[in-house]
Parts: C-alpha cells; structure tokens; sequence
C-alpha cells in the first residue's frame, strides 16, 4: 500500500488547471494528483474554489485552461456523462437525487439494465446487495426519495457513485448533514472504497472527517494550490494554511518540504 | 444464522417498515396511498361514476350502448392529441399548440388526398411528417435559446393556424370520400364480437401471466412478494370481469370502434415505452429533477426532442382521426375547445402540470370523462355556450385537485 502511491501512475493527473467566470478567477494553476487507493481531502474556505474544481472533475464545467490526464492520456471531459464514462463518479453536496423516483430508479438512473425491458428485479436485487455492502439503513428501495431522510439519502449517492465502477469517487461534503453514527459509516465506506484500489477526492470543512481517513490534505485558497498536509501537521498549520492568517516563508516552506516527501518524481 | 438469514427477503430484513400481506395489506395500503395525496386514478373513477348517474339521470339515453359507441368514436381523435399532451406534461413543459396542429394535419390530409388527388398514405406520411417537424422546431427554440415552450407553442398555434387557413383558403373545408376507408375507419367500422371479446379477457391474463412470472423471477433471487397470489388474482378478476361486462354491453349495440382499439394500443404501446425502458425513466427523472437527470449522463435535449416531437405527432394523427370522423377538413378542425380538451384530459387522468408525475393511462381516462361530459351536455340539447363553461369547470376542479394532492404528498414525504 504505501510504496503503492511512488510507484503507480496516477490516475489523475491536474496541471495549471484554471476556470474563470467573467472577470472573477474562481480557479488558477491548479496542480492535483490523484493516486489508487489513495484519499485526498480537497479543503479552503468558502469560495477557494473547492466546488468549482470538483464540478470540472465532474464534466459540469470546463476548464479555461491548463491540462487534465487521466491514466495518462489527456482528456477533454466536456459533459457529464463524459466525465462518468471515464471512470470519475461525484457525489455533489446537493446530491442530485430525483425525488419522484424511487431509490431503484434514482441508483440505476442513466444506466439501466436492459433498456428496451427495464429487468426490475434484478435492478432491485442488486440495489440491495450494495446498499448491504455498505451497512445501509434503507427501509424500502420501493418508497419515493422524498420519503428517506437526509443521511439515507447520502447512502443513495454514494451508493449510486459506486454502481459504475468508476476508477475514482469525489464525495463534496458527505458528511455534512449526517449524525455521529452516519458520519463513522460514511468514513468506513470510505475507506472500503480506497481499499478496493479506487482514487478517493473528498471534500469537507470537517477537520476531524478529513484527518481520520485522509492520506494526503491538499489546501486551496482563493482559488489556488496553498500547500499539502498530512494528518500527522498540526491543526494550526492547516488552519494557517486554508485562512491566509500565517502566509509567511515558514508555513510556505513546510508546504513545499511537505509536498517533496509526498509525491517524489 | 446464514440459514435464518436466507429466510429472510432481501427487502424485509428492516423491521421499522410494515409489510402489508395479502389482500387486506394491498387494500390497507392503497387507503394509504390515497390519504397521502397519491391519488393516481381514483378521482377519474369517482368523477366517471358521479357524470354517468347525472347524466343517466337526467336522459337514460346517455348510457345506450350505441350512445356510448359514438363517444367512444369522438374519444379516439383527442385521445391521441391528449397521450401526446402526457409526453411534454412530464417533462413539466406544456404544448398549446396541438389543436392547430391537429387542423394543420387534417387539411394537409384533404389538400394532398383530395385536392392533388395523390394516394392517402403519402397524406397521412406528409401531416405525420409535418407535426415531427414541429415538435423538433419546438425542442429547438426551448433547448438553443432556452424559449418556455408555452411561448414557443403559443406562436406555434397562431402560425400553424394561419397555415391551415392558408391551405383551404380557395374552398374553406374539402370533404373525404365517404366510400373511403379513411371515412369509413372513422365512422362505421367495429370490431367483430369475438374479436373484442378476445380483446376484453387478454389484459387479464397477461396481467395474470406477467405477474405470475413476477412472481417466480423474484422468488429466485430472494425477494418478497407483496400481495402475492391473492391479490394477482383479485386483481386480474376484477379486471377481466369489469372489462367483459363493458363489452357485451356495446355488443348489444354497435359494438367497439377499430378507431378506439387504435387509440387504446397506443396507449398500451406508450404506457410501456413510459414504465418499462430506459427513455421512459429518463423522461420522469428530466421531469422530477433536470439537473439530476443531467449529472447521471441523461442527454436531456434528446429526452425533451423526442417528448415534443412525440407530442405534435400524436396531435397531427388526431388530427387526421378527427378529419376522418367528420368526413371534411375544415377551417373549423382543431380550433375551439380541442386544444383545452386535450390538455383537460390529461390533467384529469392524473398526470401533474408540474412534472414528472402521470402514466398513459391518464390520456384514455381524461378523454372518457372530457367526452362524456361533452356528449352528455348535447344529449341535454344544451348550447355549445354552456359546454365551454363546465368544461373550463371541470378543468379547474381538475387542477385544484391536482395541486393540492402535490401539496399533501409534499407533506407526507412522498414527493
């Protein structure tokens, strides 16, 4: 596992990538990469750009420049369904469940077995076994979404980022809404999915999520790359580092040091 | 314990969720679902019931089997343009032009058939055409520059209307051959007796066949069964009783038009395009929450193309129905009350105006009340006047049910 990160290619691979709406530069020279089996915790204050980045990972927004290679080949991700053909499934923070479907058809929605005579059971056998796989505490898959409760309605996310069997999953805020039980459930889950080889991207303002499953923190602030963490730094250096309060040459320094030891080249 | 836990459903290892069993449970179950706000079919039933002893009432002629053959004859050409009205009305967009669309189709069907004298399959294909055309027009001008389709539609009906007049302009109305089959098909030809007889046992038993292999599909794999045999069969009984009593009742008369039996396998045909493929899901998904429907690969411009275009194709087939059962195409086909009916019959048959809610089977429902209530107001010799009245009526009550059924699913958790 740990000589694992060296060695491989990433999966991802993000160089000076930047996005601008009108005259505001919501991102700029944005360097990621993205290893198997590897967590990376994207965090920033409000408006570092967190969102925008995983929208463009997601195919939602294009990039206004710079270069994304996945497995190594350059690609233009230029529509969702692009994004999610390559292998990158994304669990938005406002889900993007329909409500009048119910959890089925919300967990297969695009990618139904046998188009032309939707197969329902086995659809609904398999929507079973993973939400089992997960520990799921979903009472019926046959009721509408509108009728599950916050938390269970993360479990459907997630659980339908899965059933593509993408090469890497981002979760935007996943915990968020969840209790003390669901939130150790999702960190789990995370942490199942790493193990299965899959590339991790999550997103969270919750320090303490981010420290307990996360293998490499990577900061953005206003829009830029501000240095990569681990959870062995200390709390204060990663505050200092997502709120701008310490930008001197030390904390600039143990970033750069920080990210040598992280990804060798 | 693996064993113990074999017995168990896959789906009724949560204890908090009651399982209803049996025909007690199934019942038990809908009175939930009514009490919830998902109404589904029963205010049509009620309404149905409630038209037919008004009117029955106050002219028994009004339920006459031969009375009722000719409503089922009116009912085939709205029935069309409405099952296409269910289309966009899913997606949560509207088309308010499909009446000038249907007068646009029927007076191409009499200038290329008659006036130009050409074979009336290149007719029928030429109005068909036409009404894809602008359902595609329609995609576009919502998907390219965003235009609402009731703007869109609305100049649709005042352009297509111009069209129509346009065409007839030298003569005002052609009239259809009356030997024609075309005329014929609309106006006299019915099903032989044992013919829709067939017809009244075979949705029964496929519901019996389907369900029965339900059954066993889901058994295999550990599921449960709901309801199981009881109901299926319950069910399937009713269905099939109901179904030949209403058929030998027509038989007494005229007997069943081939032009409903078209308009009913339409229904079948987009009740299963709707519930069982991968389009139909992608329509309630678009329907229900576009942007999720988007972020999980569904081409929305496609989905909202073939909704359209579906809908002004359907309408220019109504339309052609209509001109059939007049045996004319005149200035006069589609304008009035054709656009309001349709849309009236749609709303009626539970399909929501606000998206992602309804079924085929609305359309056939919706059109039975709109043109009962139609055909029992000019059987009461009552002026056209007071007909526009209670049907806006009947609208309005429709929506007014319509909404608050949303607001109480809202608050029951059932979207």
């Amino acid at each position: 596992m740990d000589d694992g990160h060296s060695a491989s290619q990433p999966i991802l691979r993000l160089r000076g990538v930047s996005k601008q709406f009108g005259a505001v530069k919501a991102l700029e020279d944005i360097e990621l990469d993205i290893h198997p089996g590897e967590v990376v915790a994207l965090v920033g204050d409000n408006g570092a750009g967190k969102s925008t980045l995983v929208k463009v990972l997601a195919g939602v927004h294009q990039p206004t420049g710079g270069t994304i290679e996945f497995m190594g080949q350059p690609v233009a991700m230029d529509s969702p369904g692009k994004a999610i053909e390559l292998g990158i499934a994304t669990v938005f923070q406002d889900l993007a469940l329909c409500e009048n479907l119910d959890v089925v058809a919300n967990l297969f929605l695009g990618q139904e077995l046998s188009p032309w005579a939707l197969d329902e059971v086995q659809m609904e056998v398999q929507a079973w076994t993973l939400l089992r796989e997960l520990s799921a505490r979903i009472p019926s898959v046959r009721e509408p979404i509108a009728s599950l409760s916050g938390g269970q309605r993360q479990t459907v996310a997630i659980a339908r980022s899965l059933l593509t069997d993408p090469r890497i999953i981002m979760l935007d805020e996943p915990t968020a809404a969840l209790g003390v039980a669901q939130t150790a459930e999702v960190l789990n889950l995370i942490e199942r999915v790493r193990d299965r080889g899959l590339g991790v991207i999550l997103i969270s303002h919750n320090m303490e999520d981010v420290r307990a499953v996360a293998d490499r923190i990577v900061v953005l602030r206003l829009g830029r790359n501000n240095g990569v963490f681990t959870a062995a730094d200390s709390n204060s250096d990663l505050i200092a580092a997502i709120t701008g309060a310490t930008e001197n040459a030390v904390s600039r320094r143990q970033a750069r040091k920080l990210e040598d030891v992280g990804e060798p080249t | 314990m693996s064993d113990l836990k074999s017995q168990t459903a896959l789906d009724r290892s949560d204890s908090r969720v009651r399982h209803d069993e049996g025909i007690s449970g199934a019942i038990r179950g809908f009175v939930d679902r009514v009490r919830s706000g998902d109404l589904g079919m029963l205010p049509v039933i009620v309404g149905l019931v409630l038209i037919a002893t008004v009117f029955w009432s106050l002219n028994p002629v009004f339920l006459a089997p031969n009375n009722l053959a000719n409503l089922l004859f009116d009912a085939a050409a709205v029935g069309c343009i409405s099952l296409g009205i269910v289309c966009v009305l899913i997606l949560g967009e509207i088309d308010l032009s499909v009446g000038s669309m249907s007068g646009l189709a029927s007076a191409i069907l009499g200038v290329i058939w008659v006036q130009m004298g050409l074979p009336v399959p290149l007719a029928i294909l030429v109005a068909l055409a036409a009404g894809a055309f602008m359902g595609l027009v329609y995609a576009t001008l919502l998907n390219r520059f965003g235009m609402p389709s009731f703007v869109s539609t609305l100049a649709g009906l005042l352009a297509m209307l111009g069209l129509q007049l346009y065409l007839l302009g030298s003569t005002g109305s052609i009239n259809l051959p009356y030997a024609s089959f075309m005329v014929r098909f609309g106006q006299i030809h019915v099903m032989p007796a044992w013919f829709s007889y067939l017809l009244a046992i075979a949705p029964g038993a496929l519901m019996l066949w389907l369900g029965i292999d339900r059954m066993r599909r889901r058994t295999a794999v550990n599921l449960s069964n709901p309801g199981g045999m009881s109901v299926l069969l319950a069910k399937s009984g009713i269905l099939t009783v109901l179904l030949l009593v209403a058929v030998h009742y027509l038989n007494g008369g005229r007997g069943i038009p081939w032009m409903f039996g078209l308009f009913v396998a339409l229904v079948v045909a987009m009740n299963y395009a709707l519930t069982r493929t991968q389009w139909g899901r992608a329509m309630f998904a678009v329907g229900g929450n576009r942007e999720a429907a988007r972020r999980s690969g569904i081409d929305v411009r496609r989905i909202r193309m073939s909704a359209f275009m579906l809908c002004s194709t359907l309408a220019a087939l109504g339309g052609m129905l209509a001109a059939s059962r007049l045996a004319s195409s005149s200035q006069q086909a589609g304008t009035g009350d054709v656009n309001l009916n349709a849309i009236a019959a749609a709303v009626i048959g539970g399909t929501s105006l606000f998206g992602g809610r309804g079924s085929a089977w609305s359309a056939l429902l919706g059109v039975i009340v709109i043109q009962a209530i139609s055909n029992g107001l000019t059987l009461l010799n009552l002026s056209s006047s007071l007909r526009y009245m209670i049907t806006g009526g009947v609208l309005a009550i429709a929506v007014i049910v319509d909404s608050l059924a949303r607001q109480s699913r809202a608050s029951h958790g059932r979207a």
